[in-house]
């Protein structure tokens, strides 16, 4: 349930996007591929309500953006490349700040919940200060799927995680995505998007180079094929 | 359109050039010849044609920069970004003679070179809002959030202004009070003969029209630079 | 309604949090304001007749400063860790970040203010335990804190950001200072209210005015 047409975004006069057309449907991994600087975390952030497109259209979990953004913000998850947090208080607070936020009901049983999947319960009174890296990647993952959100958008999400981190994210996306969750998640790392995804979007320069149509075209192709477009470009 | 036209200058803008210079020589030779001398301060209150047109005018290059700011939020086009940063350097110049030509003015006739009255203070002010709005400016990287934020302050200095004038004359007051309301706490007043009003008509005239043509050039200069920048940018993409 | 009084409630409770967890700011702000006070000790030799009519500048003045550390400090813990960015994918107005940190900013300087008067009063043998005082404090706070925050929100997203916050704040703040230290000046020397009016009604209307344009225009100034 993610649907954009000609989407565009300018800084100044650099466009960072150009004429971005995808559909993500709910119930499939998509991996958005690219190199650093293509134009990922821009799309995401458009995405995610927290930037304005210039130009197109853009459809997030049947909410028509940027009009109906807000309405929109509370079936989207967003994962950015920085946890979110307030570093000085505790893991159950920031939960509990977020849940009040996005009004949850029965707010504690939910945040002890997830604490317990992410095996952080046991330090849920300490500053997310003494976290490690890997530790507050699983804590803002907490914190994404708190609302239960129809539409998931991650931001190099395995960046950081030791490996018991990639397995219970790993996990926890193939079992949301079983529950028809939309999952859309930016990596540069071909391996990930392969091992996860089923489908794989590419973007290079701010230009989407080629999306895998169906089954049949493996990602590890498409990319390859992308990145040669692209480079041939450049 | 080519770039010839952009670049070249308008007839217009010439003959306006022209005119203004014109203007502001005919003005000055007016203050200082044919109005009269006023009895009870002498030569030094000629400054005061100066002090009320340039007020006048800086007062309102500040408030059409925040009406252009009002515009901008509204829709966001470059046009009167421009416009406002112009307004705003242009308020910035002539209030700056007001408040020169006030303190000019105030020496001789009240012994001093500054007095804490609320038109002083409030033009000091106003002054010191608008030269943060530049350095606001000047702090922002992005050209759209900075034309944005500039717009922000510009009407939120725009609206203290006048109650920080309240505040104060609330305090104290002691500048001349030329047309109108009679403070009882005022001093200095003169009251002016015919040929003084016609004086200062011209001069706010001929400061207007000086500014008008300072805001072109400057809306030009403005514009050509944004055009410049865009294309070095898309020189850098290539 | 409620939901969104109590979203601010949360957010104001969760900047009341942080500051508890690490109190570095009510620390930095008591220390400076008491070392300010010092200072105008010396700068301004306040004798016993002098002070009654001085004191309400000082402390305002002091204040004035103290505050800026306070706008800063509390617009920055959004930015370390990119917390803003939490706030803005909630399912939340806008103007509920502005009226929740104009209400910590607030709480921190009338946290201030409470720890400085009594201070303020044994050492200079004035009684300021004054209602009319108190609620001069109370509106010239609010005043100052509503401009404040829409300022730091502005200036955190700037370069040289603390060096810019005052430039921006004190010529749209002067309003609440004069007027401030007029209303408390009075109210301290047990001037009758009529005198008093027409300072209060300005802070009045500052604290309205001011609001409304947060609520206007903070989304302008948060949003991407």
């Amino acid at each position: 349930m993610i649907s954009t047409r000609g989407l565009g975004k300018r800084y100044g006069y650099r466009w960072a996007l150009q004429d971005v057309t995808l559909n993500v449907r709910p119930g499939e991994i998509t991996a958005l591929l690219g190199p650093n600087g293509a134009g990922k975390s821009t799309l995401l952030r458009i995405l995610a309500t927290l930037s304005k497109p210039t130009i197109g259209d853009c459809q997030m979990a049947n909410f028509q953006l940027p009009q109906q953004a807000a309405a929109a913000r509370a079936h989207l998850g967003f994962l950015a490349h920085q946890p979110l947090f307030y570093e000085d208080l505790s893991a159950e607070q920031n939960l509990a700040f977020y849940a009040h936020l996005y009004r949850i009901k029965r707010p504690s049983e939910r945040i002890a919940g997830l604490l317990k999947n992410f095996d952080l319960y046991l330090r849920r009174h300490e500053p997310v200060r003494t976290f490690s890296r890997g530790m507050q990647q699983r804590l803002a993952l907490a914190r994404v799927l708190l609302h239960k959100p129809r539409v998931l958008l991650l931001d190099e999400p395995h960046s950081g995680l030791d490996l018991a981190g990639v397995v219970i994210l790993d996990e926890v996306l193939r079992g949301l995505a079983k529950k028809r969750t939309t999952i859309l998640f930016a990596t540069h790392e071909l391996e990930r998007a392969q091992s996860l995804a089923r489908k794989v979007v590419v973007l290079a320069n701010g230009k989407l180079v080629a999306a895998s149509t169906g089954k049949s075209v493996s990602p590890s192709s498409v990319y390859r094929r992308a990145l040669r477009i692209a480079n041939r470009k450049a | 359109m080519s770039s010839k036209s952009i670049a070249a200058r308008p007839r217009f803008l010439t003959l306006l050039s022209t005119l203004s210079a014109l203007l502001i020589l005919a003005a000055t030779w007016m203050v200082f010849f044919f109005a009269p001398r006023e009895a009870v301060m002498g030569e030094v209150q000629r400054v005061f044609y100066f002090h009320v047109s340039t007020g006048w005018v800086g007062m309102v290059a500040f408030l059409s920069a925040a009406i252009a700011g009002i515009i901008y939020l509204i829709r966001p086009d470059k046009k009167w970004d421009v416009f406002a940063v112009a307004a705003v350097e242009i308020g910035l110049v002539y209030s700056f003679v007001n408040i020169v030509s006030g303190s000019i003015w105030a020496r001789p006739t009240w012994n001093t070179w500054w007095t804490w009255d609320p038109r002083l203070v409030t033009a000091s002010v106003m002054e010191l809002t608008f030269l943060a709005y530049l350095l606001l400016r000047q702090s922002m990287e992005d050209p759209e959030r900075r034309a944005r934020f500039g717009a922000i302050y510009s009407i939120l200095g725009s609206l203290t202004v006048p109650l920080t004038y309240m505040s104060i004359r609330i305090w104290r007051t002691i500048h001349p009070v030329v047309i109108g309301s009679g403070d009882p706490g005022a001093k200095g007043d003169f009251s002016m003969t015919q040929p003084m009003v016609t004086t200062l008509m011209f001069s706010l005239l001929a400061f207007t029209v000086f500014g008008v043509t300072l805001l072109w050039h400057r809306v030009r200069l403005g514009w050509l630079s944004e055009r410049v920048e865009e294309f070095r940018l898309k020189s850098m993409e290539m | 309604m409620v939901p969104y009084l109590a979203t601010v409630i949360a957010i104001l409770r969760k900047d009341l949090a942080v500051e508890w967890r690490s109190r570095q700011l009510l620390a930095a702000m008591l220390i400076f304001t008491l070392l300010v006070i010092l200072i105008f000790n010396f700068a301004l030799e306040l004798d016993a007749r002098v002070r009654s009519e001085v004191s309400a500048g000082v402390l305002w003045a002091t204040f004035a400063f103290a505050g800026t550390l306070g706008l800063n400090r509390s617009m920055a813990i959004e930015k370390e860790g990119k917390a803003l960015d939490g706030l803005l994918l909630a399912p939340v107005d806008r103007s509920v970040i502005y009226l929740g940190k104009t209400l910590a900013n607030l709480s921190f300087m009338l946290a201030v203010a409470l720890f400085t008067l009594p201070i303020y009063s044994v050492l200079y043998n004035v009684d300021l335990l004054n209602g009319g005082f108190l609620l001069v404090l109370l509106l010239g706070s609010w005043g100052y804190s509503a401009i404040g925050t829409i300022l730091s929100a502005m200036a955190i997203q700037a370069r040289s950001r603390e060096l810019l916050l005052p430039v921006l704040l004190f010529p749209l703040v002067i309003p609440v200072l004069v007027a401030a230290v007029r209303a408390s000046s009075f109210f301290l020397q047990d001037l009758e209210l009529i005198y008093i009016w027409p300072s209060l009604n300005l802070l009045i209307a500052y604290g309205l005015i001011i609001p409304a344009m947060g609520f206007m225009f903070f989304d302008l100034i948060v949003e991407e």
